[in-house]
């Protein structure tokens, strides 16, 4: 995975991380049947940061960002999402999805519903938002992601990238106080890599807290405060992105970097 | 620059295909006539075709519409001299003129055959709106709702207040669902609505349609079930079979994926029990067996009997239809609605359901054909559907020995209707159809 180069100037006036604590994870562990796959994760994520996880296949990375929205299960351990904690209660599940929003390797969009349905669909129904505000809302963060021309068509009709967008803007449209993304650009063609990292850029500048399971080096150098590497289901090493890339500590992470930049 | 440097200038215009590939010479050049054993074939093909259809044809159009019975017809047929070595050589139709309309109707009684024709006409107002919901306006699914009510009483007649009632333990329990969801939780909601509706339906009901039938006597003559038959009878067990399986085959697919264990082993105990046992095995049940358990002198309709086990048969069937369809969906699916914050209902109504039917029309269409063709099973336990009726036709002397007519006619009203499902399978998933995933 070569690094993809980000040819614009990024506005950081806004990319502030507040004292205010969005995630917490304490001592949390997860197995797969048998397999341990995460182990004793400790994070705290702070309102307005943004973290790029990096790490080799199978090391937890995306198990991780899942669990903070339920989408696996933790056994042991705590996790405390914007104030509310994750546990076997559905009202407290659905509460924190509706907060957190997620964007998948595969977009996950509902292809029997047009781009415009897909964006209003969960205003309407979680949130109980007039059918007319859902979709001035969605029509504001298609815009956003540059494709409102499209609304009315249906995810087949798009590319990856546009489709990869209006995932993004149906997370948005909920109005997140944290977005996840797990590995967003890994299943687009390379010309179609840089704007979904353009749109991701954006909403950095705007100050959302992000976490990013990506092998975008670029955007983690230039965008995250933060880089945190995984490999068997710890997290290794983690620093300043500057750090991280020009003075790893670990063995295990200095092999990584090598081969991702390597070529 | 090198021998293999290459640079376009202008790219290429685009030009018409040639003539020999389109229209209907490349047609049936590409199609029939691509090589020499293809022309064989074809040719070959057409001799078929031709030799079956000048050896049935002729017997389709014999001019024995008026026959009075198989021995006039053989007579008009030798009058015509169309006799050949081995019998008659044409169709003896006059069976059809005579017995068409109790092929469609039974033993109904005549002067009341409007009351099935009407009841069918509005069956078609009443789907309409439900299969051609972009062309029909969505006010009128208001009758569609209303239709199941209607239906039954408009065929077996009887009080107005009958029907009434039975709409009226919907509203019931729809008010007490509703005031038990606001003021407990949605579960008590749901299971109190119940408890009203069937109270209501099997304690209150009787005394309520008794009271008003004494004091506002409004109703139609009734007719009994035993003298219901022929074609009225299929269409009325398949389209009640039809419409109450699909619903039911959705909450036994969800039930049989249902992470609550005790749900999942009934909807699996259900499911392969009813698969398991032959259609008529259950017919048998219902129209001999369930009276011994029932308490003496209760009169529980055979056609309902009937309804029910052909319901929960088709069910069966069409859970495993659809849970095909669930299975086919992508895990993103679910994740993606999950990760929006849609509660599990919401998911299943909004983004799984949808899809997953759209997959399975195929399969709950071929499960809807086999259905409705299952209801001539009914002539078993005595019911006089179509077949069971060309048997006591055949049994009328003047008809006796009358076979290909009477089943080609019965094969022809089924046809009809089956081809009819498949195409409008076929238009729904056209339409349905929004581009790949």
């Amino acid at each position: 995975m070569s690094e993809l180069a980000i040819d614009r100037e990024i506005d950081r006036s806004k990319m502030q991380v507040s004292d205010e604590v969005a995630i917490e994870i304490t001592n949390m562990n997860k197995w797969y049947g048998a397999f341990h796959v995460l182990r004793d994760i400790n994070l705290t994520v702070n309102q307005g940061e943004r973290i790029v996880i990096a790490g080799p296949s199978g090391s937890g990375k995306s198990t991780l960002i899942r669990c903070l929205n339920a989408l696996e299960e933790h056994q042991q351990g705590k996790i405390v999402v914007d104030g509310t904690e994750l546990s076997n209660d559905l009202k407290n599940i659905d509460k924190i999805r509706s907060e957190v929003g997620m964007v998948f390797q595969h977009f996950n969009l509902f292809p029997h519903l047009t781009i415009l349905e897909n964006c209003t669909l969960a205003p309407i129904w979680v949130r109980k938002t007039p059918r007319k505000e859902a979709e001035e809302t969605a029509m504001h963060f298609l815009e956003k992601v540059k494709i409102p021309e499209q609304a009315l068509k249906y995810p087949g009709q798009l590319s990856g990238g546009q489709q990869q967008r209006v995932a993004i803007a149906r997370s948005l449209c909920m109005r997140p106080r944290i977005m996840l993304f797990d590995e967003p650009t890994s299943a687009l063609d390379p010309e179609m890599i840089k704007e979904v990292l353009d749109t991701m850029i954006e909403l950095a500048e705007e100050g959302m807290t992000m976490l990013c399971v990506t092998h975008e080096m670029g955007f983690a150098r230039q965008v995250a405060n933060r880089v945190i590497f995984m490999d068997a289901g710890q997290i290794v090493e983690q620093n300043e992105p500057e750090e991280f890339f020009n003075n790893p500590q670990s063995e295990r992470t200095k092999l990584f970097l090598s081969q991702i930049l390597g070529h | 620059m090198s021998d293999i440097g290459f640079v376009r200038t202008e790219m290429l215009p685009e030009r018409e295909p040639p003539a020999s590939t389109t229209g209907a010479l490349g047609w049936a050049r590409a199609n029939l006539f691509s090589n020499w054993f293809n022309s064989i074939l074809t040719l070959a093909s057409l001799y078929a075709i031709y030799a079956i259809l000048s050896a049935i044809l002729p017997w389709v159009f014999s001019p024995t519409w008026n026959g009075t019975s198989l021995n006039n017809c053989r007579e008009i047929l030798t009058a015509a001299g169309s006799v050949g070595d081995h019998g008659t050589s044409g169709a003896c139709w006059g069976v059809i003129r005579e017995r068409w309309i109790q092929l469609l109707f039974g033993f109904y009684p005549s002067e009341l055959y409007w009351r099935p024709i009407l009841a069918f006409v509005l069956l078609a107002v009443a789907l309409a709106p439900v299969l051609f919901a972009d062309k029909v306006p969505s006010k009128m699914l208001i009758f569609s709702g209303l239709y199941p009510f209607i239906f039954p009483w408009l065929l077996w007649g009887g009080t107005i207040w009958g029907p009434v009632a039975a709409l009226g333990g919907f509203v019931i329990g729809w008010v007490v669902y509703s005031a038990a969801s606001k003021t407990m939780s949605s579960l008590m909601g749901i299971l109190l609505g119940a408890a009203a509706a069937l109270v209501w339906w099997f304690v209150l009901s009787g005394y309520f349609v008794g009271a008003l039938d004494s004091i506002l006597p409004i109703g139609i003559e009734a007719v009994e079930s035993r003298k219901f038959g022929g074609f009225m009878l299929s269409i009325t067990i398949g389209v009640v079979a039809i419409a109450c399986s699909l619903p039911l085959g959705i909450v036994l697919a969800l039930g049989r994926q249902s992470d609550l264990m005790i749900v999942k082993y009934i909807c699996v105990g259900f499911i392969e029990f009813i698969r398991g046992v032959p259609l008529i095995t259950l017919l048998f049940v219902a129209s001999t067996l369930l009276n011994i358990f029932m308490p003496p002198g209760t009169n529980f309709d055979i056609i309902l009997r009937v309804l029910i086990m052909v319901t929960l048969f088709a069910a069966a069937y069409m859970a495993e239809v659809i849970r095909g369809g669930l299975a086919a969906l992508p895990k993103g699916q679910y994740e993606g609605a999950d990760s929006l914050g849609l509660n599990y209902w919401q998911a299943q109504r909004l983004i799984i359901m949808p899809q997953a039917l759209k997959i399975s029309i195929p399969g709950i269409v071929s499960t809807f054909i086999g259905v409705f063709k299952d209801t001539t099973l009914v002539s078993i336990i005595g019911l006089l559907d179509p077949l069971g009726l060309s048997n006591a036709i055949r049994a009328d002397a003047n008809w006796n020995g009358v076979v290909w007519e009477l089943y080609g006619f019965i094969a022809l009203l089924f046809f009809v209707f089956c081809f009819g499902m498949s195409r409008y399978s076929m238009y729904l998933e056209r339409k349905l159809h929004t581009g790949h995933r």
